[in-house]
């Protein structure tokens, strides 16, 4: 391992140990913010210490030891502040069993995607809160200042306390609700780092497949999560073949599938069987977008996939959700069934004026492909050359 | 316990008018059925009836007083409720029982406790 490797390791312990070393002192402290400070200040001391004094037989436990030490002092310091006596709040107990460590993570979870936050607020608690990124990473990778990140975080601490957001995992009734939130949170930061447009940010796409993964481990059964965690892999698989060497994107009927992860898209396929096993009557929106993706994945070429699945799913898809996208893409899946000029060039029109400038061209290229007459041909390469003249000035 | 004021905005109408008896009906239903949390509230007249009053100058200026409410909106601020809830998520349960809330909108603010 370089040196690199290890500290990059060494953080992801930390992160990691810490999440739930934070979920069960917060529900101790009553209290996430200063259960968040006191945890953090842990972990500046554990990657401090650990590098020079090596790395502690039980890291949870000395994470643990190290947070509940820090939040008795801000506590006192804070009474002394008021003139008050400290509150013996925090009673050194023994480590919690894995079902309470289970249930403080998801209660965690909950309340940084609680509704009552906005949802970019919600995005940044995910990173900060738990994926366990400092503030200034948290705005690199949303692409915010610092400071302003900071001020959103700290508005969102206050309205956590201020307005008794909760500590807990909702009902049974709220559950499927607050469930869907809490992925679409997790969804928006995985497609917000893969960039379908702009430039890919691996890292926002594997903090958001971890997290993903940790809510797989929470909810083992729940078919919505197994879909999502399916579609994230089918798409991550192709991380490799999405760009050229100078970043420039390779669209999918292009890409070398020799370059795509296997390992991932077999994991993924897994998991889509198993959504599909649980959900025999009501589709997952998630389980069957992730079947989409499977089709894809398993297809050797763009030309032998098999269209007639695609389209199927889609309609599968429509009758659980039903989008303009949904519909868009059901008819790209359509037109490869068939092969058609001007359903190519119209569904490149609708494309190029929604901005998915990378599809338009695709489209203009799949209607350029197919023998018709000179102006047709003329008037559909001027289409095309004005696309792509507008992504370079714009 | 924290405690909410739960903020109505509706239709900006005089409730006292006897074509308003439903909605009054409703506002008395929800009123039993949440009273275990309820501390306080108040319905208020149409905003036609407000004065809004402010001061030029600062303290001891001038006193300016406008007819009318301070923000005009389409639905108006006509009333509110003191809860007291065990979290956000009581308050939101409680406040979507207001009648407002179903055709207009209930804002839901946490109340400062000043531990007097």
């Amino acid at each position: 391992m370089t040196e690199a490797e290890a500290r990059a390791a060494l953080v992801r312990l930390v992160r990691d140990e810490g999440r739930r070393v934070l979920a069960t002192l917060a529900r101790v402290l009553g209290d996430l913010p200063l259960a968040e400070d006191a945890v953090q200040d842990a972990a500046v001391r554990a990657l401090e210490s650990w590098p020079r004094d090596g790395v502690p037989v039980e890291p949870r436990a000395w994470l643990t030891l190290t947070a509940r030490r820090r939040a008795i002092d801000i506590l006192r310091r804070e009474a002394a502040r008021a003139g008050k006596e400290a509150e013996s709040v925090i009673e050194p107990d023994d480590p919690p069993p894995p079902e309470t460590v289970r249930d403080d993570l998801l209660r965690l979870v909950f309340t940084c995607c609680h509704p009552a936050l906005a949802v970019e607020t919600q995005v940044a608690l995910a990173l900060r809160t738990l994926c366990g990124l400092s503030v200034a990473e948290v705005g690199a990778a949303l692409l915010v200042p610092e400071a302003t990140m900071a001020k959103r975080l700290t508005r969102a601490r206050q309205k956590i306390t201020k307005a008794a957001i909760p500590y807990t995992v909702p009902a049974d009734h709220e559950l499927p609700d607050r469930l869907r939130g809490v992925l679409a949170v997790v969804y928006l930061l995985f497609t917000t780092g893969y960039a379908p447009t702009g430039a890919p940010r691996p890292d926002l796409v594997d903090e958001a497949v971890r997290l993903t993964r940790l809510l797989r481990e929470l909810m083992p059964g729940e078919p919505s999560v197994l879909g999502l965690l399916a579609l994230e892999l089918l798409q991550d698989s192709r991380r490799a073949a999405r760009h050229r060497a100078d970043g420039t994107p390779v669209l999918l009927a292009d890409q070398d599938r020799g370059r795509w992860r296997r390992d991932l898209v077999e994991e993924g396929v897994l998991l889509v069987g198993e959504g599909l096993r649980r959900t025999p009557d009501v589709p997952d929106p998630y389980v069957v977008q992730a079947a989409i993706a499977a089709c894809h994945a398993l297809a050797p070429t763009w030309a032998d996939t098999d269209w007639a699945a695609v389209v199927s799913w889609y309609d599968v898809l429509l009758t659980v959700a039903d989008t303009p996208v949904a519909r868009l893409n059901r008819a790209v899946a359509v037109g490869e069934l068939s092969g058609y000029p001007l359903w190519h060039a119209s569904r490149a029109e609708l494309l190029a004026r929604l901005n998915r400038v990378d599809e338009a061209d695709t489209a203009y290229r799949a209607a350029l492909a197919i023998p018709q007459d000179d102006a047709q041909l003329t008037h559909l390469r001027r289409r095309r050359a004005r696309l792509r003249d507008r992504t370079r000035t714009g | 316990m924290p405690q909410y004021a739960a903020i109505i905005y509706s239709k900006d109408v005089d409730w006292t008018l006897p074509e308003y008896t439903t909605d009054m009906k409703e506002y008395n239903e929800f009123g039993q059925a949440a009273a275990a949390v309820i501390r306080g509230g108040a319905a208020l007249y149409q905003t036609s009836t407000a004065t809004t009053v402010r001061v030029q100058g600062g303290k001891g200026g001038d006193v300016i007083a406008t007819d009318g409410p301070y923000a005009e909106t389409k639905e108006a601020l006509t009333g509110f409720y003191l809860l007291e809830c065990a979290d956000l998520d009581e308050a939101i349960r409680v406040a979507a029982q207001i009648p407002a809330a179903w055709d207009g909108a209930v804002e839901v603010r946490p109340v400062i406790d000043f531990g007097g």
